[in-house]
């Protein structure tokens, strides 16, 4: 029964956030402030993370690959695939959730229990509109460069660990990296990352726009925000591969 | 004017606001006042339609809040002016942004009409020189004074006011009020002001309505008060030794 209304509640959200804005002029100002705040703000961490995974995995694979029968191209190749299908889009996305999701959750949070959403409904302002809509098409827009910016980290750092480890050369990874190479599986991974996004988004504005209470339940509704959005995303997931993939 | 007729609200299995009855008069600095959890904020609430009511009905100059639809009561909201209990400013705007949201968001002004506006409302509640300022950059009572500039940028015909002398001092408290009735004076607005401040009954109640028990045990004017013989009245307004004291000196 909970999980119905929830349910209820969180499509007669939506039904409000993707109600034709007031002022669009002021939305297009808003998702572009968004963007900088939400897409921008993380870039650099993701970059950081995505380095030393694409560098691991190499290191991994070619480690447990070291057998006389099979090839060393194949490290570049799995450490392509797995970085492109999964690593960029999918870990990114969960990354994202922890860093995005609690942010956004807290901050529709504390302008709820702080009265500035009542002031916006007060004023006849959509505040669900006003305030998460902005937010859902910024991620929607930038997730694709994160990803992609994602995906080239990870394959240099992949490309930096060779130089560290005896067992794979750098010509052999960037062979791998060219074999059976498919342009279909960088778009499986751009469009499953645009659906991380919105779910990262609208599951995160969700609990913070139902806040109620203080800085307790602020604090709440971010761990809420991250756990419910990181679920949502790893059972997306697998559907998407399944749609797409089988 | 509004006209509240028999409202009535529940939380769960406890009434909070019992067959309230009110009229909130044009051009005059209307006042509820109760003791803390008499049911005073909720009312306000009720009244502006962020709570919804169990029954009754809530007359904005003969137009039903209770029955309108979703963008007609967005419409009417744009008549509406608010001053929140803790101001309730957007902490990622300056002061001038906070102003100037309503303009945005419901006028074609151009950027410098829009200045104009900004700037004669924050001359009105005496604000120069912060524009530039961030919420958590100014005082308190500047924050007040920034949400009544605020709540007045769209000309409202009604005003409301929850608690805006609370956390103030009381010589920042009686210039809040005193601005409050001025501009109700001035431009002629119907004005609601929740308070338990005796101070505030006593500078700028017109027309009062005391909540008790989330009932109206009695309505009536500052004046009024001093004579009155309802028990509850009295313990509410002369808890104070102070006031008893001024009691017996008019008396």
């Amino acid at each position: 029964m909970k999980m119905l209304y929830h349910i209820g509640r969180f499509g007669s959200l939506m039904k409000k956030v993707l109600a034709r804005p007031e002022n669009h002029k002021t939305l297009i100002i808003q998702t572009f402030k968004e963007m900088d705040k939400l897409a921008l703000g993380s870039i650099v961490i993701i970059m950081i993370i995505m380095f030393f995974m694409g560098a691991v995995v190499t290191i991994q694979t070619a480690l447990n690959l070291s057998n006389p029968f099979v090839s060393n191209v194949i490290v570049g190749f799995a450490t392509r695939d797995s970085i492109i299908l999964e690593f960029s889009s999918t870990v990114t996305s969960v990354i994202l959730a922890g860093i995005i999701g609690s942010n956004i959750a807290s901050e529709i949070g504390n302008m709820r229990i702080s009265e500035q959403i009542d002031a916006m409904d007060i004023m006849g302002v959509n505040s669900a509109n006003y305030v998460i809509l902005p937010k859902i098409i910024a991620l929607f827009l930038m997730m694709p460069f994160i990803v992609i910016i994602a995906m080239t980290v990870g394959i240099i750092g992949g490309l930096a660990s060779t130089f560290t480890i005896d067992q794979l050369t750098l010509q052999d990874y960037l062979s791998g990296l060219q074999l059976d190479f498919s342009a279909y599986r960088v778009y499986y991974s751009l469009i499953k990352s645009s659906i991380f996004a919105l779910i990262i988004t609208m599951v995160s504005s969700y609990h913070g726009f139902y806040v109620s209470g203080g800085a307790l339940e602020v604090g709440k509704a971010g761990t809420r925000a991250v756990i419910y959005s990181i679920i949502l995303i790893l059972m997306a997931n697998l559907f998407i591969t399944q749609l797409m993939l089988t | 004017m509004i006209e509240i007729r028999n409202l009535n609200k529940r939380f769960a299995n406890k009434s909070v606001l019992n067959d309230v009855n009110f009229t909130i008069e044009q051009g005059k600095t209307n006042l509820v006042i109760g003791q803390s959890g008499s049911g005073k904020s909720v009312f306000l609430k009720a009244v502006v339609g962020l709570h919804p009511v169990d029954s009754g009905e809530i007359l904005y100059d003969g137009r039903d809040l209770t029955k309108l639809k979703r963008k007609e009561l967005q419409d009417l909201r744009k008549e509406i002016g608010m001053v929140f209990q803790g101001g309730a400013l957007f902490n990622s705007s300056t002061v001038e942004e906070n102003v100037r949201f309503p303009l945005d968001m419901f006028t074609k002004l151009s950027k410098v009409e829009k200045q104009k506006r900004v700037d004669f409302c924050l001359e009105h509640v005496n604000i120069e020189k912060s524009n530039h300022l961030f919420p958590s950059e100014i005082s308190g009572g500047m924050q007040k004074r920034v949400a009544i500039a605020r709540a007045i940028a769209l000309n409202p015909k009604y005003l409301f006011c929850d608690e805006p002398n609370s956390g103030l001092d009381p010589k920042t408290s009686i210039v809040i009020d005193q601005l409050i009735q001025n501009l109700t004076k001035e431009f002629n607005i119907t004005t609601l002001v929740i308070t338990h401040d005796m101070n505030s009954v006593m500078e700028i109640g017109e027309n009062i309505m005391f909540v008790f028990q989330g009932q109206n045990w009695w309505v009536g004017d500052r004046n009024q008060i001093f004579n009155t013989e309802n028990e509850e009245l009295n313990g509410f307004v002369f808890a104070s030794e102070l006031f008893q004291s001024v009691r017996k000196a008019k008396n």
